[in-house]
């Protein structure tokens, strides 16, 4: 019997689980070793370098080059450790939120101001 | 003997934490946000906790995917603020009470709840910006905190009922402790949001209010809420609010309500805050 994962069926949405998280162990651990000052200006000089330091899929790798957080996601990342790169970045997680709904950060702001995504319509895929 | 007189519940927005330190407090985005902690700042003043058993998640800052306890007890007799990958946020370091948190490890794991015990962590902003909102900008932090620390960033979290379940044996072992401490029992997180993907800025004041009105009107079946439910309706993100339950579970039956404040958005969240006393 397959376990139920009734999660699956909520649109935009990336649930991580036990089998996202063992997809994504290694692009999760080069994201913690942002948290160290060093690290992170080594990463700054020499993105691609410091990447091929860790045992990351050439699919994540391209993700994080391209800051490409909904592709990050669904090679396994997490959003609280995907953090780190865009902290390391200097930019706010409203911003990398917002850029991962096709909106631009001025509307992404509009939006959470007059009260955030309704969940009406949203709840589940094909839902009208 | 210690007693647990208050639960204090509240989110935990890393971006309020930069405007405290940064200074942005009373500019117009936040100010109305900060106003429904000005209430709480005063009565927080008079109600002098010693220690606050303070339960937040961690957000891969001391726990990375080496590691991933579902509840974490911080025995430690201090923790430093965590590097989140800006640098530490400059508050004050945070001061245990590690005689009362190896008293509450003993006592809970005998009631089989079997925590992680923890001698060494930093912490991130899910425990340092509720202090901030609290306590302000204090030279030291005013009182003693036991920092437990709640798996909700790897699926599964452990259920509502387990948390609730869990505020028990807190509350169990607290009163079974021989000193004479005025101790709180914070729940942090919260309340709908979702940081991720196409459906981030994910809002549900309905959810919300339902969920304010349940921990006092149906605290045991707001408890039985199954995990689809809080992801469904209140983001990726809200599940967060299982820890609210640990709090609700150590208060004793009936607390009386004395703050209530929502506020929409804080950065990507609905900022939720409650405070509830035990009847004496």
């Amino acid at each position: 019997m397959a376990l139920e994962k009734p999660y699956k069926d909520i649109p935009g949405t990336t649930i991580f689980d036990m089998e996202l998280a063992r997809k994504g162990y290694h692009l999760n651990q080069f994201c913690m070793s942002l948290m160290r000052p060093e690290n992170r200006a080594k990463f700054k000089a020499g993105p691609r370098a410091y990447l091929d330091q860790w045992p990351m899929s050439e699919e994540q790798k391209q993700a994080v080059l391209a800051r490409d957080y909904n592709r990050m996601i669904a090679a396994g990342g997490n959003i609280y450790f995907l953090a780190k790169i865009f902290s390391s970045d200097g930019l706010s997680f409203e911003f990398a939120a917002s850029s991962m709904t096709g909106a631009t950060p001025q509307e992404y702001r509009q939006m959470m101001l007059a009260g955030g995504r309704s969940p009406e319509g949203n709840r589940r895929i094909g839902e009208k | 003997m210690a007693r647990i007189t208050a639960g204090v519940f509240t989110s935990h927005i890393p971006a309020v934490g930069a405007a405290i330190d940064l200074g942005k407090t009373a500019e117009p985005y936040w100010a109305p946000m900060f106003k429904g902690y000005e209430f709480s700042k005063q009565w927080i003043a008079r109600a002098k906790p010693d220690v606050i058993f303070l339960v937040y998640n961690d957000h891969a800052s001391a726990f990375s995917l080496d590691l991933i306890p579902t509840f974490a007890i911080g025995c430690a007799d201090r923790f430093q603020p965590a590097d989140e990958g800006w640098g530490p946020r400059k508050v004050p370091e945070v001061i245990g009470h590690p005689e009362l948190a190896a008293h509450i490890a003993q006592s809970v794991i005998l009631d089989e709840f079997d925590l992680t015990i923890v001698n060494r962590m930093d912490v991130d902003h899910g425990l340092t910006v509720p202090l901030s909102l609290m306590f302000g900008q204090p030279e030291a932090w005013p009182c003693r905190v036991i920092p437990f620390a709640v798996n909700v960033v790897q699926y599964p979290p452990p259920t509502g009922h387990r948390c609730f379940q869990l505020g028990r044996a807190i509350r169990k072992a607290i009163e079974l402790f021989d000193e004479d401490l005025n101790v709180q029992v914070w729940g942090t997180g919260g309340m709908s949001h979702q940081l991720q993907g196409p459906r981030a800025g994910l809002i549900n004041k309905a959810f919300d209010t339902a969920f304010f009105d349940r921990m006092l009107s149906d605290p045991e079946g707001l408890a039985r809420m199954p995990h689809i439910d809080y992801v469904r309706e209140a983001g990726s993100e809200g599940i967060e609010l299982v820890m609210w339950l640990v709090g609700l579970g150590a208060l004793k039956a009936a607390p009386r309500q004395v703050h209530r404040f929502y506020h929409v958005p804080g950065s990507n969240t609905a900022v939720g805050h409650l405070i509830l006393e035990n009847k004496k």
